[in-house]
């Protein structure tokens, strides 16, 4: 499967950030060997030379240490590894938060919110006691067509 | 190292009032899939045929390889035209062995392997198959050549979206630093990500050469979006 990509910002970077949370998702572990930039580039269908300067620029963040005879692989500084991680993560925080913001939610909101919802998550499904209109519809049809 | 291609001043006009290129410079080099763009009627086409040796220009020049247009440069270069110029009646195999022939630098296990990876049995007559596959068997000619150039116009206006990712998956896998692959097209949305560079034509005249990276940068828009915008009718 090619990799999908958003169309209004520089493919390098994408690709970047993509091969970052494969190497902080364990999905690369530290010290692990990558695949070279052909084979890459082959899977997320693009340009050899745009995955080389995805793989520059990880490098030049330290995540990605190419060695002259043995390709490249990630760091094994797992300190790096996990800033990066908390990095990324305080990011989509922030990013979430400054959403919910735009509906009218108070910091305090948003997070009652979240433990209300994972306490929500903890009941079985199926007790749909409570479910919204659209859940029970879909239900009914799912019935009349078998 | 120079260029793999030069082109200096490039003019083809077929009379005083049809200028299809016009006074073109640009220089090209190896290890890029570049992406000629433009709406119809831009001299692509035109483009690409003085860059085969098909049509002789006005005026200007062009180098392949710091050669001019000839015999040693078409051995380096791989044409996919805009339309056939196969027989239907002969047998794929038949083709090859015209290729294999023709260009020293033509693999026919390689052209094997793609005609049996797309499910094409290499005894059926060209006639036989749909346009589609047709076009893919040409393309595979053309690929399976090592060659420093390739230059394909319209590569995948015809086949089916699966089969353009087969296409777009050979182009990438095929890469080579040393050679160059010019691609024209319309459909850029399904070509972007395989480009490294972006040549934007227009009524005969170079309006853009760049990365499609930069593109994205200055304007934070595809390609395809800005194309729209620079050629809005």
């Amino acid at each position: 499967m090619a990799w999908d990509l958003d169309s209004d910002r520089p493919i390098f970077a994408q690709l970047a950030e993509r091969i970052q949370i494969q190497i902080v998702s364990g999905h690369y572990p530290p010290g692990g060997k990558l695949p070279s930039v052909r084979e890459l580039a082959t899977v997320a269908a693009v340009n050899p030379n745009t995955m080389q300067k995805a793989f520059a620029e990880l490098e030049r963040s330290g995540l990605i240490i190419t060695q002259r005879t043995n390709g490249r692989q990630v760091t094994e500084d797992t300190e790096l590894i996990r800033r990066v991680k908390t990095m990324l993560a305080r990011e989509h925080v922030r990013v979430f938060f400054s959403r919910m913001k735009e509906l009218g939610y108070r910091e305090e909101e948003v997070v009652s919110l979240c433990e209300n919802i994972f306490e929500g998550k903890a009941v079985p499904e199926g007790d749909g006691s409570k479910a919204s209109p659209e859940i029970d519809r879909g239900g009914e049809n799912y019935e009349r067509i078998n | 190292m120079n260029g793999l291609i030069e082109m200096v001043g490039l003019t083809k006009a077929y009379d005083a009032r049809h200028v299809a290129v016009n006074n073109v410079t640009l220089t090209l080099p190896r290890g890029r899939i570049i992406g000629l763009l433009g709406p119809n009627g831009s001299g692509k086409t035109t483009l690409i045929k003085m860059l085969n040796g098909l049509l002789a220009p006005t005026s200007g020049s062009i180098r392949i390889n710091g050669l001019p247009v000839g015999v040693e440069t078409k051995a380096h270069v791989a044409y996919l035209p805009d339309r056939t110029y196969l027989a239907g009646n002969e047998r794929i195999s038949e083709i090859l062995d015209y290729f294999c022939d023709f260009y020293a630098d033509f693999s026919r296990e390689k052209a094997i392997n793609m005609l049996y990876s797309l499910n094409i049995d290499p005894g059926t007559r060209l006639k036989t198959l749909s346009k589609g596959t047709k076009e893919k068997v040409q393309l595979i000619l053309v690929m399976s050549r090592n060659a420093d150039l390739y230059i394909l116009d319209e590569p995948i206006a015809g086949v089916d979206p699966a089969a353009r990712d087969y296409i777009l998956r050979t182009i990438i896998n095929n890469y080579d630093p040393n050679a160059t692959v010019l691609i024209s097209t319309h459909l850029i949305t399904d070509i972007e990500q395989v480009l490294d560079e972006v040549i934007f034509m227009r009524y005969g005249n170079l309006v853009l050469y760049t990365s499609v990276d930069n593109i994205r940068e200055q304007h934070g828009k595809s390609v395809d979006a800005y194309f729209r915008e620079v050629f809005a009718c």
